[in-house]
């Protein structure tokens, strides 16, 4: 096998028994991408020089025999919203198009510390608002699977490049699924931490009391081994938890037994895509085997998350995206005749049409008058949802749902249809919103051969409980060694 | 018609942190451009801010030295406009939960004491700034300068209680008192550590109703507050007296032509969309923190009023004097410790030292005698060591030196003769010199007595003890 | 219609947002039937429930009183569309 085909968790191996340098796995991923890049466009930019400088100095420590970290020489890949000093750091969007990040964000240091290597950042929809990677600046991102068909998003780049072992590993960020339904789209592993575990510092907010980082990996270990790198409380982050965080790795145990998963009735309605259905059907059936009881519970509300999420993420957005205006980086307009209109112009001009959308949908929501009626009153119908979860915990250790109502969809199929578009984050939204983890990981294919994802929920800080029953589905299943062709 | 105002006043001021509100880059003023920024206070995409924990502790103490209930929880809001002094457009303050609210501040105005209300008190990040020029000279365009970006500031919202600009001056002058009492800025109005904007409306008296106000901005000083308001006041009641309807607005202050002007801004309505703040997380005050730092109040300038005159017997005047400004105060103990006779130590204050820092343009901080030194002047004078009058030529130089009273006296020989023997001989002196006076005297003429001790002085150089010179006159005379 | 073109161009204006004709009706059909969608909301009495804005019960979060090197003038203008003299440079605001 190909050293790019190869996990981390089995590169690591190797590299720590001196069978395989850095800068060999390092080689070998950027062959790869020089092959398939192409077709697939995962990248906004790649930065190949630094990469090997990496490797190079990660194999030096290790032929020195000095101690390096646990992804010590594993090549990563970083979605274009974290802040890599002295990379550009675009938000796939043309008014960030020349920013380059005066700082590391946190998991930016963590990686470092763990000796890992920056391959380069991947595209995304732009500023992260978008569930098909077809909004962003730089152009579409293709799915490996199918080069006609969406890789999901936001982080899509992200997870086609994990797909298409263009990069053994990926982060990516969550803040209505952009981390699980692109890694369904893709057929691999993408975890969204529970709000507060992973440092938000550096990474470009999109919507502050919903985003989150986590891992794409190509199975369910890397993403344990992944989030042993990035969990940690950070002083930076008011809104990080300081709980000290375990060793995921040690929930890789295959027994079910006596654990309770919840099968929530509100995610499998008539009409649902029969062969999504089915997938995640026999993926519950396989988890009872394993010693898991099965229960069907309800999460009343879950019919008003999406609206509640295209409320509070646009108003926390509208604010967010209030500081690029041309003043101190990115785009600005070349011609205004004033202050004004140099505001205007520059934002006009630099967002896309689904930014400028929401950007507009959360200015509206706020604006007086309207308060009350659309922010105040999403942000109650949350604490119904969030409600909802914790009475769903009392009961079960586990919540299983699919990650998308279908598999990934055609290109240019949603594009003039926003509504149409954020039905696609219909299962992953609420645990945004409930501030829980959830994780998405492949458990079968269409008949056109297009990955389907199995969603696994816990409560607060319960990611191990979720390791547990991704790793034993995973350990009993083959779907996560299937490989696109390209 | 007789019409009565109606002002309230809206007063920010920077809080003495060393750094930063959100972030560690430091506060200090004057700084070249954009030397004192980092990613967090200029808005770099990713940045989060982390709250300054002395920055509430000041906010806190300053809420309960003005009589504020605190809130046992507070949150932070993200009130939304865009300016280029504001990286992020939006400046993170507070809305619906502030840090205290219902408080009030007791003035003196005309030998009365007034209550004057305190509606809210709230914590905010201070905005950069934005030059149109360059000393005199015009740029095109703007330049903006993001040290000054988030700096702590205070809001303090009073109450629409006054009435005349006198009050308005009254209390910012107690306001001003109290926030360098409690250490917690600099009320720098010239630097801008203090900013005040007045809400100001008319009302024929006897009306409850309020009438149509308008919120006048822009002064750099009390007296600046107080005159705006004079002539804002005067042009409301002529302009409701000509039957003009008076807008609602904001108008700026020109201190040049002392009128207030509109902004006839373009600008759409303030809309600024204020929603909680996501990156920060609310701040409980306990009861338990609220004590220790209620505990720790220093004692603000009416107890220590209050203690001046009971400790050291001073009058009602001195004492208000010397503790109206912190730094008087302690001055003023610091020379008294251990000293005697606190009223002259007050005299000395008030009427030699203040002045000549006044004409210095100087704060008693940088007063170049010390307290320990001005103690040595008073001892030296109780001691008979020198008169009061040639103590008034040693503080003279000891104010522009700095030097210890002894060596001032010692170098320019100026102790005081209270050697009766050579005293005497220097009047047997003036006494032959000038017989005709002997006799003037001795034929009933008292005044010829002044002549005589003024003519033993000049020939001493003012050093001749007065109370001796005085006996042994009279002794010669008989 | 739960939103009109007048709104659009008030939003538009304090979202400093330039839109041309054609991106104004469109914006107004899409916000619209966005804000229909929403409306479903109001199926549910909230009168009683607390809103969420944190989803975790934090609070007293913060950092001591110390000062931090600055990052360099530089470095911080690097990025910066329009400088001079060390100040970052805009259109002239109208007042």
């Amino acid at each position: 096998m190909e050293l790019f085909a190869m996990t981390a968790h089995e590169l690591s191996e190797k590299i720590k028994n001196k069978e395989v340098t850095s800068q060999e796995v390092t080689t070998s991923v950027f062959q790869r991408i020089d092959a398939v890049e192409p077709k697939v466009k995962a990248y906004v930019t790649l930065l190949k020089e630094n990469a090997f400088k990496q490797a190079e100095a990660i194999d030096q420590k290790i032929k020195a025999g000095e101690p390096t970290g646990a992804l010590a020489g594993i090549p990563i890949a970083i979605k274009d919203n974290m802040n890599l000093k002295g990379a550009k750091c675009t938000c796939s969007s043309k008014i960030l198009s020349n920013f380059i990040s005066p700082y590391n964000a946190t998991i930016i240091d963590l990686l470092k510390k763990q000796d890992m290597v920056f391959i380069g950042k991947t595209n995304m929809d732009e500023f992260a608002m978008g569930s098909s990677t077809e909004t962003s600046y730089f152009g579409k991102t293709y799915n490996p699977w199918n080069l006609e068909t969406i890789p999901g998003g936001s982080s899509g780049g992200s997870a086609a490049s994990v797909s298409a072992d263009e990069a053994i590993m990926a982060l990516g960020s969550d803040t209505g699924g952009s981390i699980r339904q692109p890694a369904s789209c893709c057929g691999i592993v993408g975890l969204k931490p529970t709000y507060g575990r992973v440092s938000r510092f550096g990474l470009v907010a999109f919507a502050s009391s919903l985003d989150q980082i986590g891992p794409l990996t190509k199975d369910v270990q890397d993403s344990a081994l992944l989030m042993n790198a990035i969990a940690a409380y950070d002083q930076n982050d008011s809104t990080s938890v300081n709980i000290p965080a375990p060793d995921y790795t040690k929930s890789l145990v295959k027994d079910l037994t006596g654990l309770k998963i919840g099968i929530p009735k509100e995610y499998f309605v008539a009409g649902m895509d029969k062969e999504v259905e089915q997938s995640v059907r026999e993926a519950i059936k396989l988890l009872e085997k394993q010693g898991a009881k099965i229960m069907e519970i309800s999460l009343p509300h879950t019919e008003y998350c999406l609206a509640v999420y295209y409320i509070l993420a646009p108003s926390e957005a509208s604010a967010n995206l209030a500081r690029y205006d041309g003043v101190k980086y990115g785009y600005r307009t070349p011609d205004a005749k004033d202050l004004l209109e140099q505001y205007e112009k520059t934002r006009g001009e630099g967002f896309g049409p689904e930014v400028k959308r929401r950007i507009m949908l959360g200015t509206y929501a706020l604006s007086s008058g309207y308060y009350d009626a659309y922010y105040l009153k999403a942000q109650k119908v949350r604490t119904l949802i969030k409600n909802d979860f914790e009475e769903a915990f009392k009961h079960v250790d586990a919540i299983v749902t699919p990650t998308a109502p279908t598999a990934a969809f055609k290109i240019g199929e949603k594009t003039d249809n926003p509504l149409q578009m954020y039905l696609s984050d219909i299962f992953t939204i609420s645990v945004n919103l409930a501030g829980i983890p959830a994780l998405s990981m492949p458990c079968g294919f269409t008949k056109n051969r297009m990955p389907i994802g199995l969603q696994i929920m816990a409560k607060h800080f319960a990611e191990e409980t979720i390791f547990k029953v991704a790793y034993a589905y995973e350990q009993n299943t083959d779907w996560h060694k299937e490989k696109p062709k390209l | 018609m007789n019409y009565e105002a109606v002002i309230g006043l809206e007063v920010h001021a920077q809080l003495k942190t060393k750094s930063k509100i959100f972030c560690g880059c430091s506060t200090q003023f004057g700084a070249e451009p954009n030397t004192q920024t980092c990613p967090v206070c200029i808005g770099m995409p990713g940045v989060l801010p982390v709250l300054n924990k002395t920055a509430i502790e000041y906010i806190i103490k300053t809420s309960l030295a003005l009589n504020c209930r605190v809130n046992p929880m507070s949150r932070f809001a993200r009130k939304q406009y865009f300016y280029p002094d504001l990286p992020k457009n939006y400046q993170i303050s507070q809305y619906e939960q502030p840090v205290s609210e219902h408080g009030y501040l007791d003035v003196q105005v005309d030998g009365n004491t007034k209550r004057l209300g305190i509606t809210r008190i709230h914590l905010e990040e201070d905005a950069g700034k934005l030059l149109h020029e360059v000393g005199s000279r015009q740029i095109d365009g703007s330049y903006v300068d993001l040290n000054r970006t988030g700096v702590p500031l205070m809001e303090i919202v009073s109450e629409p209680d006054m009435r005349t600009p006198q009050e308005a001056y009254a209390y910012l002058t107690a306001l001003k008192s109290v926030l360098e009492y409690l250490d917690v800025s600099d009320c720098n109005m010239e630097e801008g550590s203090l900013r005040c904007d007045a809400n100001v409306s008319i009302r024929p008296i006897g009306q409850k109703e309020f009438g149509t106000k308008a919120e006048v901005k822009n002064m750099n000083s009390f007296k600046g507050v107080q005159k705006a308001l004079e002539y804002e006041i005067e042009r409301q009641i002529k302009a409701t007296e000509d039957g003009e309807r008076i807008v609602q607005e904001t108008r700026l202050w020109d201190a040049d032509k002392e009128m207030t002007f509109s902004m006839r801004s373009k600008e759409e309505a303030h809309d600024y969309r204020y929603f909680p703040e996501p990156d920060l997380v609310p701040v409980v005050v306990e009861e338990k923190w609220l004590a220790e730092i209620k505990q720790a109040l220093p004692e603000l300038s009416e107890q220590k009023k209050e203690r001046f005159i009971k400790e050291y017997h001073l009058p009602d005047y001195d004492a208000g004097v010397l503790t109206a400004d912190r730094t008087i105060s302690e001055y003023f103990e610091n020379t008294v410790k251990g000293y005697a006779n606190p009223k002259a130590a007050s005299n000395w204050i008030m009427v030699e030292l203040l002045a000549q820092l006044n004409a210095a343009n100087k704060n008693i901080t940088e007063s170049l005698i010390t307290p320990v030194h001005l103690r040595m002047l008073l001892e030296l004078i109780d001691k008979g060591t020198i008169s009061g009058k040639i103590a008034k030529t040693v503080f003279e130089e000891m104010f522009i030196s700095g030097k210890m009273p002894e060596i001032v006296v010692k170098e320019k020989g100026l102790v005081q003769i209270s050697d009766e023997g050579a005293i005497a001989k220097v009047i047997e002196e003036v006494l032959t010199a000038n017989a005709k006076s002997v006799e003037e005297y001795k034929a009933g003429k008292t005044a010829a007595m002044n002549f005589l001790l003024g003519q033993v002085m000049k020939k001493t150089q003012g050093k001749a003890n007065p109370g001796v010179v005085n006996k042994i006159l009279k002794e010669k005379l008989i | 219609m739960k939103i009109t073109k007048k709104e659009v161009e008030y939003v538009a204006r304090l979202a400093r947002l330039a839109l041309n004709e054609k991106e104004k009706d469109k914006m107004t059909a899409q916000l619209d039937s966005i804000l229909q969608y929403v409306d479903t909301l109001n199926k549910l009495d909230t009168n009683n429930i607390e809103p969420t804005s944190h989803v975790l019960p934090l609070n007293n979060v913060w950092r001591e009183d110390v000062t931090r090197p600055s990052t360099s003038r530089e470095e911080i203008l690097a990025n910066a569309p329009d400088q001079a003299e060390g100040f970052y440079k805009v259109k002239k605001v109208i007042e």
